[in-house]
């Protein structure tokens, strides 16, 4: 039970998906150069950032060779404790007009 | 059943329990290790936007050049280790030692290129005048938030060096398994995505405008 990963051997494999991180990070830096409101930027940015991380946690970390049980334990439980961390932006904008620091 | 009993009936087969999900140990627990420290990181980058949307005069100081283009250059390399990573996992599962061992001294010369060139970014912020708690630009909070996300990083980075050269080692001894490198790579790409989220809410929402 040492490798529950199988297929083909060597990296040639994953140079689709390292092209495609590289890719994605230079759209980043592409989209920071636009003209783009901060409310907009902030989304595609945040977009292109969990798309490029969903690539790395399905293909380099072999996520996507697990059994499904294995995804469904860990990854939905993730995202909602982080969703709950965005829970004090709320406080962030109320924050705004009591100008605290 | 009592309880002494049960454990007695129990015996030996709870010890050799199935490992849940088909995977080693191992590698389960570098998955939760992963995942609460995903939850680190992803507090401290709320807790950045938080901070950054409560502060009206907010500093944007990276101009393209040096430090966006650092950041590309670092984002290039950290990204390329990812790959020599994985050249390492598959070598190592293939019984290729000699090979295995090649991929990690070329992910850890990576890894080590990457902190130097962060520490060199460092280093020409302080130079600017960047501090824990003050700055030139605005926003005393700036430094703090920066120097915490950016250096929680750097030290999963040096940490991630450390440790694939212990694994380098014990695997090249023999004492350490594939097994052993594929959980280090978990670790290292792990290090690359959270990378993937810094560079655009710290610096590219941050960029110097004309």
């Amino acid at each position: 039970m040492e490798d529950s990963s199988s297929g083909k051997r060597g990296i040639g494999r994953y140079i689709p998906v390292y092209v495609l991180l590289l890719a994605l990070s230079g759209l980043q830096v592409f989209l920071a150069y636009t003209r783009l409101d901060r409310n907009r930027l902030l989304a595609s940015m945040l977009a292109v950032a969990i798309f490029s991380a969903a690539l790395a946690i399905m293909y380099f970390m072999h996520m996507a060779q697990e059994r499904r049980s294995f995804f469904w334990s860990l990854i939905p439980a993730t995202i909602f404790v982080l969703l709950m961390m965005n829970m004090i932006w709320s406080d962030s904008f109320r924050l705004l007009h009591m100008r605290p620091f | 059943m009592s309880e002494p009993n049960q454990s007695i009936a129990m015996g030996h087969s709870a010890a050799m329990e199935p490992s849940p999900y088909a995977i080693p140990s191992r590698k389960l627990a570098m998955w939760l290790f992963i995942l609460s420290d995903a939850c680190t990181f992803g507090a401290l980058l709320f807790a950045y936007g938080y901070l950054r949307t409560a502060s009206p005069n907010w500093p944007t100081p990276f101009k393209f050049f040096p430090s966006i283009l650092n950041v590309i250059i670092m984002t290039v390399v950290l990204i390329t280790s990812s790959l020599t990573m994985l050249g390492a996992v598959d070598a190592s599962k293939s019984g290729e030692k000699s090979k295995a061992l090649r991929w990690l001294g070329v992910t850890m010369v990576l890894g080590a290129i990457f902190a130097i060139l962060h520490i060199r970014e460092w280093a020409g912020l302080i130079h600017e005048g960047v501090r824990l708690f003050e700055n030139p630009w605005g926003s005393s909070l700036f430094g703090a938030s920066f120097f915490s996300i950016t250096g929680l990083h750097l030290l999963h980075v040096i940490s991630g060096v450390i440790a694939m050269a212990v694994i380098a080692r014990g695997y090249s001894r023999g004492s350490l398994t594939a097994g052993h490198v594929e959980s280090t790579a978990l670790y290292w790409h792990f290090v690359d995505i959270v990378w993937m989220f810094v560079v655009p809410l710290v610096y590219l929402m941050s960029i110097a405008r004309p």
